[in-house]
């Protein structure tokens, strides 16, 4: 909006900035509604899902001795709401849902809210690191793909990327944690920090962050040696999609008219990728690293159940292990306004970046 | 849209050579498990936890069970799973992303939010949920992956019978008569059948990710089957035994790769559009 | 003086079916200060022709034969050393001004960056040598038009945009592919005035390839016709318009609109041109040559001159006397 402003035609430089965010407040409000109807949508799929099945969790929670005495079973039907009807229970729940409350955990018996900010910084803290491994590796192994095409770095890469998103996660985390670890003890093992060493004073619950914030560097190194291993396994997937995505789109702009007038320019050819491809390429790239950055958080289920990462997987585990509606409908419903959050950002940014989008 | 080749056959590219080789290599173990395997697969009469030695070439289990003769066997639960996997997300998201294609409307909106939204939940919580409810067997933990692949599969559909409704030779069909049921069976299915199968491929690969993935978790195959998933997460238990958990790892990994391999030749060979189609 | 000199230039692009020659042993000279126009039906080879100058032909295609620029084999130079004479001595402005422009960065940077590096000159010097090309290609308030984004300009206003861009290093040859094709009927005699203007102003020498033998008429010295990847005809601007020798230019000419409103038919060619790989035997063009012979499907027509400057490619050469 800058070159607008600045030009002498003050009155239709203020009509036009005007119309730019008329209409941008009225595609944020749109994205906005958007988002929260789909959050309803979630709320209503994890409830549905968990109504539909057979499954009874009295039975799972109570044990066989407690089973056997309607009392005390309908008195934990009761406490739970499970005694109403389905309707009124889900609209209970999304009454109590709007109102930060999301039940409590009959593992736990805790407020299920409560729990995940407990394990929830843990997962993010992990899948931040490998969003930023996978943007930084993917994009350029993406980009050397595409600009070498069909010759020999391509091919590597390309056979590359397709192993990155074969690999099993849950195997990958074993392989890593047994050779750097336990063969070659590189890294610290399982948890976040060494066994009863202290935790930084609590800010974000982010521990690397916390640490250096306060100045406590040595914890924080220690959290960032435990980071590592994992980060880099929920990793892999996200670099092999995005190098791939990253050379499809590189490609798509290559063939782009306004690349062959750069070319046509005779500028070299480092100075076309950096000013004419890198970054339209960015900007198709930020759209899939905020949806990749949501599969990292589901995909951090296995790695977590590996290295003992006390996050947001672990906590889904243990819940669905004990069949606990509350635990698991609340993690569903954290992951995935995450994830929506991250697409209303990413459209958002989109918007901002490209001109072209932004006056339309 | 028919499956147009763009450079010679796809089939002989070496990605899709390596890819169709290595799942012969996997039908032929699966088909010939009895004869080929050296151990029965469930037998516990060896020592438990040897090393990868001459009689047991990659070594036994914490109950004495061969690995080998139980790689073998596990291909008979994961290839036929991973196919059975892919054809009911097919039946399911065709018939959701057809209907939705083909009436549009408020049928659309419906049927392509509640597709949108189960994109949104996070796969695997999803997955783990309807599994541990149903109770943990592989046969709810095949229902929970169709669960959450098949909205891909409706999307795909939808986009691909939408530009293909107004086609001329669609309306031709329409006009002589053809019922609505008639115009999407017969004259819409062959245009649509190439592009679902590549997703297809590319698609198996990913489940069979998932659901083993399940397995690991104790959510999918329970002991004593020999799927992989179910076998890594026995070598997890055990990690210092590398060789328990390691090899159906890489079983698991050769047969995504494969199918991957295959999906992907196949993408690129087929029309830039529904290529693009396929990415998104 | 030539300053171009084109022989056996072949062009070979790779199809879904193999490699295809979209253009073929064509030869031709350009002078200091000439316009030559290369006209053909889309997918006669002409833009290639473009292209395989340039060297910037689509992925896996490449040009052989020699084109002499200045006295140096242009596709004999290092990638490098080429590097140096593109968007310097040689430039090219694009078919499409809403789409050869970057959409995301401001013309100042477009029209200057190429004259940057290889000129060397300051940032300054640049951004006054920028406000002058505006000048030059008559964009009203080159100021306010340098910190602005090409979204903010007509389509017309952008192929001018293109040109100065083109024109920024001072080229001996401009090479104009359809540069009014994109653009209103009004705004095209703009840009056919401009070009006329800097041919006169900068002796530029200028090719300028079109499907539209009328944008022509007013514009070129010579005219090349080309067919399926060959010349078929060529000469100076009024033998090709008003004594065309060969069926398929005379095709083209009688498929031309005329001002008069006589309410006559416009004539065509019948069938298609030919798919790129699937060229017909002999003079490409003979399954849509109503004088076609025999010997037309055999043999490779070769060059019959008509006079000093006027040549077909026809063995036939039915019209000689008609």
């Amino acid at each position: 909006m800058q070159q607008i402003k600045k030009s002498k035609n003050l009155t239709l430089a203020g009509y036009l900035s005007a119309k730019v965010s008329s209409s941008f407040a009225k595609f944020i409000y749109k994205r906005v509604a958007i988002g929260l109807l789909m959050m309803i949508g979630i709320t209503f799929i994890a409830f549905a899902v968990t109504q539909v099945v057979p499954g009874d969790p009295a039975a799972v929670n109570l044990g066989q001795s407690a089973m056997s005495n309607p009392e005390i079973v309908a008195r934990w039907r009761a406490e739970y709401g499970l005694d109403k009807p389905v309707p009124e229970q889900y609209a209970r729940y999304i009454t109590k849902v709007l109102h930060g409350d999301l039940g409590v955990s009959q593992h736990s018996r805790r407020p299920v809210s409560q729990d995940l900010a407990e394990y929830f910084p843990a997962t993010i803290e992990i899948a931040l690191v490998a969003i930023i491994f996978s943007i930084l590796i993917g994009f350029s192994l993406g980009i050397i793909s595409a600009m070498t095409r069909d010759r020999l770095p391509d091919q590597l890469i390309r056979v590359l990327s397709l192993t990155g998103v074969s690999m099993p996660t849950f195997w990958t985390s074993l392989v890593v944690f047994y050779i750097f670890f336990f063969k070659l003890g590189w890294f610290p093992g399982t948890g976040r920090l060494d066994p009863g060493g202290d935790e930084p004073i609590h800010l974000t619950g982010l521990y690397t962050i916390d640490a250096l914030v306060h100045g406590q560097f040595s914890i924080a190194w220690i959290a960032l040696k435990h980071l590592a291993l994992p980060a880099i396994v929920l990793a892999t997937y996200t670099i092999g999609v995005l190098t791939r995505f990253t050379r499809a789109s590189v490609l798509e702009i290559l063939g782009n008219d306004y690349v062959r007038s750069a070319r046509a320019k005779g500028l070299p050819e480092w100075l076309v990728i950096k000013r004419h491809v890198l970054r339209p390429a960015l900007l198709s790239i930020i759209t899939v690293a905020g949806v990749a950055f949501g599969g990292l958080l589901s995909g951090s289920v296995l790695v977590e159940n590996v290295f003992s990462w006390p996050g947001l997987g672990q906590y889904a585990f243990k819940s669905a292990i004990a069949l606990d509606l509350p635990g698991i409908m609340g993690v569903s419903i954290v992951v995935a306004g995450v994830f929506i959050l991250m697409n209303l950002i990413v459209d958002i940014l989109y918007r901002v970046i490209d001109p072209n989008l932004r006056s339309e | 849209m028919k499956i147009s080749i763009s450079k010679g056959s796809p089939w002989r590219q070496p990605l899709a050579i390596v890819g169709i080789s290595v799942l012969l290599f996997w039908i032929i173990l699966a088909i010939f498990a009895p004869l080929i395997s050296p151990f029965d697969p469930l037998a516990q009469d060896s020592d438990a936890l040897l090393n990868p030695n001459h009689l047991h070439w990659l070594g036994t289990d914490s109950v004495g069970r061969d690995i080998l003769s139980r790689i073998i066997y596990g291909a008979r639960i994961s290839l036929p799973l991973a196919i059975l996997l892919v054809f009911l997300s097919i039946i399911v998201g065709s018939i959701i992303g057809g209907l939705a294609g083909y009436f549009g409307g408020w049928v659309d909106s419906v049927l392509m939010r509640f597709a949108d939204i189960v994109l949104a939940f996070p796969g695997i919580i999803l997955a783990m949920a309807v599994s541990a409810a149903l109770g943990p067997q592989l046969r709810n933990a095949v229902l929970a992956v169709v669960l959450v692949a098949w909205p891909t599969y409706a999307r795909l559909v939808r986009s691909l019978i939408l530009s293909s409704k107004d086609s001329d030779y669609v309306t031709a069909s329409r006009l002589l008569g053809s019922s609505t049921r008639r115009t999407l069976l017969v004259d819409l299915r062959p245009n649509i059948s190439g592009s679902v199968l590549v997703l297809g491929a590319l698609e198996a690969g990913n489940g069979l990710l998932l659901l083993s993935g399940l397995s690991f978790l104790g959510l999918g195959a329970q002991p004593p089957s020999a799927e992989w998933g179910a076998m890594v997460s026995a070598g997890a238990n055990n990690f210092e035994k590398w060789w328990i958990g390691i090899f159906p790892g890489i079983a698991i990994l050769t047969a995504v790769l494969a199918f991957n391999f295959i999906g992907d030749t196949l993408r690129d060979a087929l029309d830039p559009r529904t290529a693009k189609a396929l990415r998104n | 003086m030539t300053l171009l000199n084109v022989e056996n230039l072949s062009v070979t692009l790779a199809t879904s079916s193999g490699s295809a020659q979209a253009v073929r042993n064509l030869a031709f000279n350009l002078d200091i200060g000439e316009i030559l126009g290369i006209a053909g039906e889309s997918g006669s080879g002409k833009t290639m022709t473009a292209l395989g100058l340039m060297r910037l032909l689509p992925h896996k295609g490449f040009a052989t034969g020699s084109i002499l620029f200045d006295g140096k084999n242009l596709l004999a130079e290092s990638n490098k050393a080429y590097r140096d004479i593109r968007g310097n001595q040689i430039s090219m402005i694009f078919q499409d001004p809403m789409t050869s422009l970057h959409p995301m960065i401001k013309i100042e940077t477009q029209l200057t960056e190429h004259i940057r590096h290889h000129k060397k000159i300051s940032q300054e010097a640049a951004h006054i040598r920028a406000l002058e090309l505006l000048n030059t290609v008559k964009i009203p308030d080159p100021a306010s038009a340098l910190e602005a984004m090409p979204k903010q300009f007509s389509g017309g206003m952008r192929q001018r945009i293109a040109i100065a861009v083109a024109l920024a290093c001072d080229p001996k040859l401009l090479i104009a592919d359809e540069p009014t094709t994109a653009l209103d009927v009004t705004v095209q005699a703009g840009i056919l005035r401009l070009l006329d203007q800097l041919r006169r102003e900068k002796n530029l020498a200028v090719m300028v390839i079109t499907h539209d033998l009328g944008v022509l008429s007013s514009l070129t010295d010579r005219i090349m016709i080309m067919y399926a990847g060959s010349e078929v005809e060529s000469g100076l601007t009024s033998d090709i318009l008003k004594n065309p020798r060969h069926p398929y230019t005379k095709g083209l000419i009688s498929a031309l609109p005329t001002s008069d409103l006589s309410g006559k038919t416009l004539k065509t060619i019948e069938g298609m041109p030919p798919e790129l790989g699937k060229i017909p035997s002999g003079c490409a063009f003979h399954p849509r040559c109503s004088y076609s012979r025999d010997p037309c499907a055999l043999e490779i027509p070769q060059a019959v001159q008509i006079s000093a400057k006027h040549r077909i490619f026809c063995p036939v050469n039915p019209l000689v006397n008609s």
